[in-house]
Order: C-alpha cells, then sequence, then structure tokens
C-alpha cells in the first residue's frame, strides 16, 4: 500500500514537472485547443477528490476488520 | 441505498462524463486579423471555431448596422479559416460593425471585435451602392453542439463538472441540517442506552448530520478547487472577489468550524446537541450566502446577479440534456457515498458500545 502511494506520488510530481517543460507559461499550456485542457484538469480534480474519498473509507473499513479479527 | 438508485447513479454519472467531453462545440467566429478597416479595398483573414469552411458554399460579409457588404472570397484556407477581400464605400449608416460568415451548415456566425472605423463619415439611413442583400441566420446552433463564447471557449463543458458539486453539496447538507433538527426535538437520551436495537436516538442522528456535512465537505472543496482552476482561465486569477466565491469559502470554515466544535465535546448528548445547534445555523447561513447574497451584489458568476428564476439561466438545450442528469447523477453518488460512510460509522459506533 506504502510502495503505491510512493507511485502514485511519483506520476503526479512527474505530471506537473512536464506541463512547465513543453510550454513557455501555464496560459500557453491551457489556451491550447479553445482551453480543453481545462476540462481535463476540473475533471482530473473532481475524480481523484471522490477516489481519495473511497479511499479513506476503505481505510476505516479496513480499520473495522482488524479491529473484529482481534475481538 | 436501493440497488437500483446506485445503478441509476453509475448510468447518470457515466452519460454525463461521456456526453461533457464528446459533444462538440458549436461553431462561432473566432477572429479576424485586422484592426482597423478604411474606405476602398480591405483585405483580412477570418477565423472560425468548428465552422465547415468551403468554397462553393461561403459567404462572408461586412455589417454596417444593418446593412452588409460581401466580402470577395480569395483563399479558403481550411475548414475554419478563410481570406477575403471587401470593398467600401466612403459613407457608412453605423459604426456598429461585425464580421458574419454564412455556410449552408453552420448557419452565421458571428466574430466579436472591437474595430477602428474612423476614417469613414457616418451618416444613419444612408443606403450605400455597393451593399448587398444577404440572409442572416439567427438559428446559431443549426448543429448539435454546446454554445461557442468567445473566452469560455470549450471550458463550458465544466459546467457538467464543476455546478453539480454545489446542488451535491446543498443536498447532503439538507440531510444534515434535517437530522440536527431531530436531535434536537428529541428530549433525553434515555434511550441511546440500549441503542444496540434501536437507531433511532439522538447519538445516531447526529452520526448522521456529522456523517452527511463531512460528505457535503467532500464536494465543497472539489467544488471550490474546480472553481478555482476555471476562474485561473477564465478570469485570470484563481481567486477573485466574487460574492459567490468569498461565500463558498466562509460555508467551508463554517462546516470545519462544526467539525471541530463537534469534536472538542466529551460528554456524548451535550456534543450532539451543540453540533446540531450549530449546523442549523451554519445550513441557514450557507442559504444565505449562497443563494441570496450574489443576488445583492455584482459578480462574475453568470446568472446570478439580479432576480434570476431557475428557467432564465442562460443554459442552450443541448446544456440541459447533460446539465441536469449530470446533476442528478452527482447528487445520488454524493447520497451513496455519505450512506456507506454512514454503516462505518454505526459499525464503529456500535464496536465502541
Amino acid at each position: 500500500m506504502k510502495n503505491n502511494f510512493l507511485k502514485i506520488a511519483l506520476f503526479v510530481i512527474s505530471l506537473v514537472m512536464i506541463i512547465p517543460a513543453k510550454a513557455a507559461s501555464l496560459e500557453e499550456y491551457f489556451y491550447a485547443s479553445g482551453k480543453i485542457r481545462v476540462v481535463i484538469a476540473v475533471a482530473a480534480v473532481v475524480l481523484a477528490g471522490l477516489i481519495t474519498y473511497v479511499i479513506i473509507l476503505d481505510r476505516k473499513v479496513s480499520k473495522l476488520e482488524k479491529r473484529n479479527k482481534e475481538s | 441505498m436501493k440497488t437500483w438508485l446506485k445503478v441509476l447513479a453509475v448510468l447518470l454519472l457515466a452519460y454525463a462524463v461521456i456526453a461533457s467531453f464528446l459533444f462538440p462545440l458549436a461553431p462561432g467566429g473566432l477572429a479576424v486579423d485586422i484592426d482597423k478597416i478604411s474606405p476602398g479595398e480591405n483585405n483580412f483573414t477570418l477565423t472560425g471555431y468548428n465552422t465547415h469552411f468551403t468554397n462553393d458554399s461561403l459567404q462572408v460579409f461586412v455589417a454596417s448596422g444593418e446593412t452588409y457588404f460581401c466580402c470577395t472570397i480569395l483563399e479558403v484556407l481550411d475548414a475554419n479559416k478563410v481570406q477575403v477581400s471587401v470593398a467600401l464605400p466612403d459613407t457608412l449608416p453605423s459604426n456598429d460593425i461585425g464580421f458574419y460568415a454564412n455556410t449552408p451548415v453552420d448557419g452565421t456566425v458571428y466574430v466579436q471585435k472591437p474595430i477602428s472605423s474612423k476614417d469613414f463619415t457616418f451618416i444613419e439611413g444612408v443606403k450605400p451602392m455597393s451593399a448587398c442583400q444577404v440572409t442572416v441566420s439567427n438559428d446559431e446552433h443549426r448543429n448539435f453542439g454546446y454554445p461557442f463564447q468567445i473566452i469560455i471557449f470549450e471550458t463550458i463543458r465544466n459546467l457538467m463538472w464543476h455546478v453539480p458539486m454545489w446542488f451535491t453539496m446543498f443536498v447532503l447538507m439538507g440531510i444534515s441540517f434535517a437530522q440536527s433538527i431531530r436531535v434536537l426535538s428529541k428530549s433525553g437520551r434515555e434511550d441511546a442506552l440500549d441503542a444496540s436495537i434501536s437507531f433511532k436516538t439522538i447519538d445516531m442522528y447526529d452520526l448522521k448530520a456529522a456523517t452527511a456535512a463531512n460528505t457535503g465537505l467532500l464536494f465543497c472543496i472539489l467544488g471550490l478547487v474546480t472553481g478555482s482552476i476555471w476562474a485561473r482561465f477564465t478570469w485570470g486569477a484563481w481567486w477573485t472577489n466574487d460574492p459567490q466565491l468569498n461565500g463558498a469559502m466562509v460555508v467551508f470554515l463554517m462546516y470545519m468550524a462544526y467539525f471541530i466544535l463537534r469534536n472538542s465535546v466529551n460528554d456524548e448528548e451535550k456534543r450532539a446537541r451543540l453540533a446540531a445547534i450549530f449546523n442549523i445555523f451554519a445550513f441557514i447561513l450557507m442559504v444565505v450566502l449562497l443563494m441570496v447574497m450574489p443576488r445583492f451584489a455584482e459578480g462574475l458568476h453568470p446568472g446570478k446577479s439580479g432576480n434570476p428564476a431557475f428557467s432564465s439561466y442562460d443554459l442552450d438545450s443541448s446544456l440541459r440534456m447533460v446539465f441536469y442528469p449530470a446533476v442528478l447523477g452527482y447528487i445520488l453518488l454524493g447520497w451513496w457515498l455519505y450512506s456507506i460512510h454512514l454503516r462505518i460509522k454505526k459499525l464503529e459506533w456500535r464496536d465502541e458500545k
């Protein structure tokens, strides 16, 4: 689980690093093709938020399972 | 939550996600490459967006008020670009200058651009000889597509991502509000002592209120972050002084305060009642801040200032087709997440007893 988080974090960091490397400014990157990248960024944020919430719930269930096993 | 509601939520969300990306933007006029028109010959390039310019059916014209001057098409560079030339007389009827392109597929597209026309003399009602007859098709979206708007462009699709977050937050906070009222309507918590059987207790209502507010806060955060991204590339700043934005931030902080208050009281009954009172005020304040206050102030959010009825939101029928299912889908998803969270909380709570 910890390893997975590291991988995801590295992936996100590499994504963030690619943006300034390819375009001169944020505007240049996001204004391309009718600003469609803004929509992709917004959609990604929504999905990331929902998935994060599910992960939090998942951990709570794991904790409950663990406690049930002990007792 | 009933299974068919979960299925419905998945179907609606799948439709909303796919449709929000796949439906095209309606054709529109993007730019002309001149800043000034003068009497005589004018050459310029007109650029459209999602248009279908072809050699045989394209008609480009310059409008001065209600009078139109047809352009000679020099070269159609591609489906979105055309090079034209137009001869203008010395006298024009109006300094309201516009650039239009007519195609049978797209209807009429219009380029919005402030343009200098100081070399002309303007006489109202004058009928220049070189004016030509054209039919302006007001049917803007002949092809199905989201409305084309300058500056917004493709980000109109964010409507299906950003706005449902707030609708979902409202529903979840509403659930929280209702549960808080139920907390206060119970007089004692004697019945809470053998709560392993019954869930109709103060503790349970308090748990429901807190869980609904927790899930609502997720959607509040998502709404704030997505709104901030959208604002950065439309209004030019991550945060602006729009009444809606500041109200949303206050709502976020208020619900954070709710959780801090709720977690800082150890006695269970006192906690339930204090949190319920705070929550009721928070909900009412949220309605005031997000639905009432923006109407009294000038803001950047479209359709907010003044007295908008729900039907007068400038929503195109193509947007409605996706927006309403998206809202319903996200509300169901929010409810689903809330019910899962609540089941976990109930188990935790039962374990503690």
